[in-house]
């Protein structure tokens, strides 16, 4: 692997049986990921299920609830590297709780990789896993047409499900979707190139995600810098030192720019970003530094230190894309504590908008209710304004979580419109 | 190609710092639970890094079996005087000394599952509501769905079926009293990335991992070290190998492999030729396919 290697997450949907752990265990198989005492664990598995040969599925299969059911049923993270790139696979189940585990999966995903059955083409479940990668902004969705030793590696049943994908898909948001036709039983153009389809231009499934261009996804243009904890190490050698510790969210920062810390209004200058390995004379996304300042200002946890030529909207009033996450529907006008980077606030859920039905994508202005797995759109009202920005501009400052006082548990989540 | 991107190790890196200044902010009395594994190494120099220029802001926590090799005592203490900062020590022989825990008997006894006890009484008794772990997704398959910040319920136990979803980079932490959570802030890491890493930064690591010469007896299909608590059966025979550790725990427990090894560099390089994983010498992780999380339920590490 070399120095310069970059780290891609992606995730994978598809409904049950088109073969996700399938193809997981594929790409892992053949790219030599699985280790021998695991490949040993499956191949004894496989046996006593009855399995001819070794079912690469079960190498996906985590915790002995779903072992006993053969079922997943939570997000499951797998890890494989190339000479090219290090792979984190946020690996989503399909049946139940499914929109909050694809959104989950998703929300930190550089890529989406889509499983379509060719024999059954574009059917519901497709529809809503575009709809959620287009709704949580991943810039890359790679749909993968499997099952075509089934279909005799046609080419016309690839194409018709191009069409129908395309069909519904102009009305997503996506930008960037292409199409692979595989078998993940047989291999065919996941590592290496199917001999049985000469008539697919493209590359290869691992190709196409080690080679794909993701350091322009990241928001080069705002800078923001949300403010975790502040360093005072109070010794000899440090008796002033006030750094202000954070990852940076989007944009660039330098020493001897001009900034704004919101929300208090006040300005300075970036006097240095220091790291354990010394200063550095620039900072961008997602970058863990310290910052100092020219002059000494109260700054805490929650703040935010942003270019002065260009701030974000501090607001309480927020429109959020909601996705309802948790088994007690929302109660009606209750409050909730509202997270936003490290910014901490009440909110209130004052007025449901709509609610989209995720299988036609129609709006339902009728039904207000918001229950697990729902997808609404909601006008949030915070005690003290968020610094925000739109999430389709920015994934990190665009974001938010809403936490239940009462359970202490996360009950949803959302994007800034 | 724009010269804006970090590279995987600086991505891991600066991910792992976040959670570690995460849980500075969002807990009252955090620890790094420390082995004196590589693991936990790398999460104490990552800490270094999170709060640099103070001081790491919390304690090191090391749940003391009694089965420690040399090596690794002698390792923590230096690193807890490098660091500066305190040390909590929770012990097993306590624990068993107090009536708390039962020693299991048998010549492939260990004090593992023991560590539990001890591990949730240190934690109740000074009060942390965090323990910071050097556990890692590719590990083992139940931590393939460990949470970043995982909560533990008043008994110290862990409900996988019933995990606060994780979403973005925004980490939920609320707990009521009793309760407590673990964080995991090289979740994302492999093994290799732990040694590129180990490799990139010089990072100090007990000899141990390093191919050296050992009294050992091979027993379920690894190089278990000689020591005084080792009860030999009739068949078995000490010989002395070059071996190194790929994981330290337990001198009972823990197979070494063959290797000549001997610096970061030719580790590095044969754990990139690996075809096992690393836990498949722990003699822990065979009992049965679900040993480990089993375990976690029960408030394991
Ligand atoms: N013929 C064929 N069968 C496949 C292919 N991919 C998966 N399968 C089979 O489809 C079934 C479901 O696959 P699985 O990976 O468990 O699906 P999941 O529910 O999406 O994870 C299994 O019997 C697989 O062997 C493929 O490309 N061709």
């Amino acid at each position: 692997m070399l120095d310069s290697s970059q780290l891609l997450r992606f995730t994978t949907a598809g409904s049950v049986d088109d073969g996700k752990s399938t193809l997981i265990g594929r790409l892992l198989y053949d790219s030599k990921s699985i280790f021998e005492d695991q490949l040993q664990a499956i191949e004894k598995t496989s046996q006593k299920k009855g399995h001819e040969g070794v079912d690469l599925a079960l190498f996906t299969d985590g915790l002995r609830d779903e072992r006993e059911q053969g079922i997943t049923i939570d997000v499951a993270y797998r890890y494989f590297t190339t000479p090219k790139r290090k792979f984190i696979i946020a690996d989503t189940p399909g049946h139940i709780q499914y929109t909050r585990n694809m959104v989950t999966g998703a929300s930190t995903a550089n890529a989406a990789i889509i499983l379509v059955d060719a024999r059954h083409g574009v059917i519901e479940q497709t529809k809503r896993h575009s709809f959620i990668a287009s709704l949580l902004h991943i810039p890359h969705v790679i749909v993968c047409i499997n099952k075509m030793d089934l279909v005799d590696y046609s080419e016309e049943a690839y194409n018709k499900v191009i069409n129908q994908f395309e069909e519904f898909s102009s009305k997503l948001l996506i930008q960037d979707i292409r199409f692979i036709p595989i078998s993940a039983l047989n291999g065919d153009n996941v590592v290496n190139r199917s001999a049985n389809m000469d008539w697919y231009q493209g590359a290869p499934l691992l190709h196409t995600l080690e080679t794909m261009h993701i350091s322009s996804d990241i928001n080069k243009v705002d800078s923001r810098f949300p403010v975790q904890t502040v360093l005072r190490p109070q010794s000899e050698s440090h008796r002033d030192y006030r750094g202000y510790a954070g990852r940076v969210a989007s944009g660039i920062f330098r020493p001897g720019d001009d900034v704004t810390i919101m929300p208090s209004g006040f300005t300075s200058k970036i006097k240095s970003i220091d790291t354990l390995n010394g200063p550095l004379k620039e900072a961008f996304a997602p970058m863990s530094v310290s910052m100092t300042l020219e002059d000494d200002i109260d700054i805490s946890r929650g703040d935010m230190i942003v270019r002065s030529n260009n701030k974000p909207e501090a607001s309480q009033d927020l429109d959020v894309m909601l996705c309802w996450l948790h088994n007690d529907a929302a109660k009606p006008r209750a409050k909730y504590s509202i997270r936003q980077t490290s910014n901490e606030q009440k909110a209130m859920i004052k007025e449901v908008l709509y609610k989209f039905d995720i299988n036609t994508l129609e709006r339902n202005k009728e039904d207000k209710e918001l229950k697990m797995n729902d997808i609404s759109k909601v006008k949030i009202r915070t005690t003290k304004p968020l610094m925000i920005d739109q999430y389709r501009e920015n994934r990190t400052t665009g974001s938010i979580i809403l936490i239940d006082d009462a359970t202490n548990e996360t009950v949803a989540a959302g994007m800034i419109v | 190609m724009s010269k804006y991107y970090l590279n995987y190790l600086d991505e891991l890196e600066s991910e792992a710092i976040f959670i570690l200044r995460e849980v500075w902010a969002q807990f009252e009395n955090p620890v790094i639970l420390f082995s004196g594994g590589k693991d936990s190494i790398l999460v104490a120099h990552l800490a270094k890094k999170a709060f640099h220029p103070a001081k790491i802001p919390f304690p090191l926590m090391h749940v003391d079996t009694g089965h420690n090799f040399p090596e690794t005592i002698k390792f923590r203490d230096d690193i807890i005087k490098e660091l500066g900062t305190k040390l909590i020590v929770g012990s097993v022989q306590e624990s068993i000394d107090e009536g708390r825990v039962a020693e299991e008997k048998g010549k492939n006894a260990t004090r593992n599952a023991l560590q539990i006890t001890t591990l949730l009484d240190a934690i109740e008794s000074n009060k942390i509501d965090c323990a910071i772990g050097g556990g890692r997704r590719d590990e083992e398959k139940a931590r393939a769905k460990e949470r970043f910040f995982s909560h533990r319920d008043d008994f110290g136990q862990w409900d996988p079926k019933n995990q606060r979803p994780e979403l973005w980079n925004i980490f939920n932490g609320k707990h009521f009293e009793g309760e407590h959570f673990r964080a995991f802030p090289i979740s994302n890491w492999t093994e290799m990335d732990v040694w590129n890493y180990i490799k990139r930064e010089n990072i100090a690591i007990p000899s141990l991992y390093f191919a050296h010469e050992r009294e050992v007896v091979w027993r379920q299909d690894s190089w278990i070290p000689n020591s005084e608590f080792l009860i030999l059966e009739d068949h078995e025979e000490i010989v002395t190998k070059k071996i190194r550790f790929r994981t330290l725990g337990d001198i009972t427990i823990t197979g070494g492999i063959e290797s000549d090894a001997d610096t970061l560099e030719k580790i590095a390089e044969e754990v990139s030729g690996m075809r096992q994983t690393e836990r498949g010498n722990r003699s822990d992780d065979k009992r049965s396919e679900s040993a480990m999380e089993d375990r976690k339920r029960q408030g394991y590490f």
